[in-house]
């Protein structure tokens, strides 16, 4: 009993005195920074090497670039999502970014609360009245939207350039209005370059599961390319690990999202369509520390480069420079809004 | 006395050696332990605010505390927390969104709060009726149960009752609680509401069961010494139906807290973790409702805690100072009673010696 008490009490002293020592560099100070920016991720999202990463790269990138003072908040639960974002309102920083459409009701109370605040919220939905009407976002917020389907559009054409096929695949992650938006252009894009040329068009489920399920991904891509199609594009998160497998057993080709997902496959990834979540964040904190922040929605497509598809020495081999320069006549078409890709 | 010895010392043990490791943590990462602590203790206890967030927390986690620690009060353990939580919440927005608007909340409530009860009972009670009735051990049917409710529940918000681009169902018509806030300012934009004092209630009315009623009796008895309980005329299977639907229906009740005193709607993943902290809050709390109470603090305070410093060291290091402290107390448990038998012997030596 006594020598129980002894150790609570040593451990105790020890634990007293080490609460004094004070390493190096700990807390210093920060030098007057010319924004403060907090960003709250989604719980689990750091490390997905895609969504949450890059807006954690369009954070580093103020910090090095603008000397932006940035706090990274990563949620342990579903209740810290708004108490993340409330924490940093209630610090007093200039700008608050929610990773994540997740994050869209949480936001909007917010910033309610916080007017003199200003919010961002990635892929933040906005609401339709009754009467069909799109309501704006609060004042002080501004949705971060990517025009996904002018990105799809162009991996579109290109994989029907590049493919020797009429048909090409679609692997859906859930069956949801955001990624109808990726098939819709992509769709688009195939019948741009070729009229007569289909596709063909599958979605894992309509569950969020379904985007973390490549076990279905891969099934669904095997019977793809075993029916003569030689290019699948997918948006399904981790499901299309199933879809970049299956390319690599058929020896067909498969085109990323998101991000550059070249290493799932080296060889049979022709392209990616990346969604450039870190433009969208340094470019969100550079409006706020240039004065030039407004409320609303700012949407990213292949103009501000929010979107756009990968071509580098990875994949170049796999992409004629006729295919090239069509490719970059259709964006250049876009950009001019001389060619219009719908969004759904 | 010894008694109380035997149930005091472990955690504080186990919470000496974590704020040890806590500190050695907070080193490796180049920063200051006081700092951190006291940033800790500002986010948590510090304010009216991190005060409410960790009450709202730990409401919750009593609730799927209780619900593992009287299942393993009967020698049953019971790792469903998670789906059964889900069930509750999911049960209680559904009999929200039945009820019409115009219904005094305090009734919308009840009916609600009873919801949740069935809702998390039922997924209790199918492990509790394939245990009494083929002997399949709880612990592989609760693990698949969560698997399945929770697919299926998503499943049914997905396709069938979500407000488009959201994981969540519409607000329910009525039997919103209030929230601290509306009592005291000071407690503004926490979430804290008054579900505390119904969790609170539960736990003591928990303690009434196991020790002052004859089925609580038999509950323990059948968790300390089945055999002798059978032979002493408890009918076992009975008492493991009966235990594991409690066990869900406790969950459960950890649902009304996110449902009808947060967000008035079901969102998925909305217990995200809670269900298999409520095995920790156990274990910590010795299974005692009152040590549960204290458990699901200390874990509140952790979580919330984490948030609060994540600016500085990351969120994986409160993850790991939450497993040391359920590490700590696994191992404390038997050391302690160790100790103090030997203690206890030595003195009845001395005392025979003496005579």
């Amino acid at each position: 009993m006594n020598r129980l008490l002894a150790v609570i009490g040593a451990l105790l002293a020890v634990h007293v005195a080490l609460l004094f020592v004070r390493p190096g560099g700990a807390l210093a100070e920060p030098a007057v920074k010319s924004v403060r920016v907090g960003i709250v991720f989604d719980v689990g999202g750091r490390g997905d090497k895609s969504f949450n990463d890059g807006a954690y790269e369009g954070g580093e990138r103020a910090m090095r670039e603008l000397g932006a003072e940035v706090t990274f908040i990563e949620p342990g639960d579903g209740t810290d999502r708004e108490a993340g974002l409330r924490l940093l309102a209630a610090e007093g920083v200039d700008l608050v970014l929610g990773i994540g459409f997740i994050f869209t009701d949480d936001i909007a109370t917010l910033a309610r609360e916080y007017p003199n605040t200003r919010f961002g919220g990635i892929d933040y939905a906005l609401s339709t009245d009754a009467a069909g009407n799109v309501v704006p976002p609060p004042p002080n917020v501004t949705a971060l939207k990517f025009r996904e389907e002018e990105g799809s559009f162009l991996v579109g054409a290109l994989a029907v350039l590049v493919g020797r096929s009429k048909t090409v695949g679609f692997v859906g992650g859930m069956d949801s209005p955001l990624i109808r938006k990726f098939e819709a252009g992509y769709t688009a894009g195939v019948k741009h370059v070729c009229p007569e040329c289909t596709v063909v068009a599958q979605y894992a489920g309509v569950t969020p599961v379904a985007f973390r399920n490549p076990g279905r991904g891969k099934e669904l891509a095997l019977s793809q390319y075993q029916s003569g199609i030689d290019v699948i594009f997918h948006a399904s998160g981790s499901t299309g690990l199933g879809v970049f497998e299956a390319a690599r057993a058929q020896h067909k080709l498969a085109i990323g999202v998101d991000a550059d997902q070249f290493n799932e496959a080296p060889g049979f990834v022709l392209t990616s369509m990346v969604k450039g979540v870190d433009a969208a964040v340094y470019d969100a904190i550079k409006r706020v520390r240039d004065h030039t922040f407004q409320g609303g929605v700012s949407a990213f497509g292949l103009a501000e480069n929010g979107v756009g598809y990968v071509y580098d020495a990875n994949n170049r081999a796999l992409i004629p420079d006729a295919v090239r320069a069509r490719v970059e006549a259709i964006r250049a078409g876009i950009v001019a809004g001389r060619i219009k890709v719908p969004g759904k | 006395m010894r008694k109380l010895d035997e149930a005091l010392l472990p955690p504080a043990l186990a919470l000496a050696i974590a704020l040890v490791v806590g500190d050695l943590l907070i080193l490796s990462f180049g920063q200051s332990p006081g700092a951190v602590f006291a940033m800790l203790l500002e986010g948590t206890w510090g304010n009216a605010y991190g005060l409410g967030q960790t009450l709202y927390k730990a409401t919750t986690l009593i609730a799927t505390g209780l619900a593992v620690a009287i299942p393993l009060r009967a020698g049953l353990f019971n790792i469903g927390a998670e789906s059964q939580l889900a069930a509750g919440g999911f049960a209680a927005a559904l009999m929200g969104l039945a009820i019409p608007a115009s219904l005094p909340w305090p009734v919308a409530a009840a009916l609600c709060t009873v919801a949740a009860v069935v809702g998390g009972g039922l997924v209790g009670a199918i492990p509790g009726a394939l245990k009494a009735r083929f002997g399949a051990s709880e612990v592989i049917v609760t693990i698949m149960l969560n698997f399945i409710v929770l697919a299926l529940l998503n499943w049914i918000v997905a396709s069938h009752l979500h407000v488009p681009e959201s994981l969540h169902t519409p607000e329910i018509h009525s039997g919103g609680v209030p929230r601290f806030a509306d009592f005291s300012a000071v407690f503004r934009g926490s979430a804290a509401n008054v579900t505390l004092v119904g969790a609170i209630g539960v736990a003591i009315g928990a303690w009434w069961f196991l020790f002052r009623t004859r089925a609580g009796y038999e509950l323990r008895a059948a968790g300390l010494q089945a055999e002798a309980a059978r032979t002493g005329g408890v009918r076992l299977p009975r008492v493991w139906l009966v235990t594991m639907t409690l066990g869900g229906a406790l969950a459960g009740l950890g649902g009304v807290n996110y449902v009808l005193g947060y967000k008035h709607y079901y969102e998925e993943g909305f217990g995200s973790g809670a269900g298999f902290l409520g095995i920790a809050v156990a274990l910590v709390g010795r299974n005692h409702p009152v040590g549960v109470i204290f458990a699901a603090l200390l874990f509140a305070t952790l979580s919330q805690g984490g948030l609060a410093v994540n600016a500085v060291v990351p969120k994986q290091m409160m993850d790991v100072l939450q497993a040391v402290v359920i590490l700590a107390v696994a191992v404390c448990v038997p050391e302690v009673r160790r100790v103090l038998q030997d203690a206890a012997r030595r003195a009845v030596m001395r005392g025979t010696a003496a005579s």
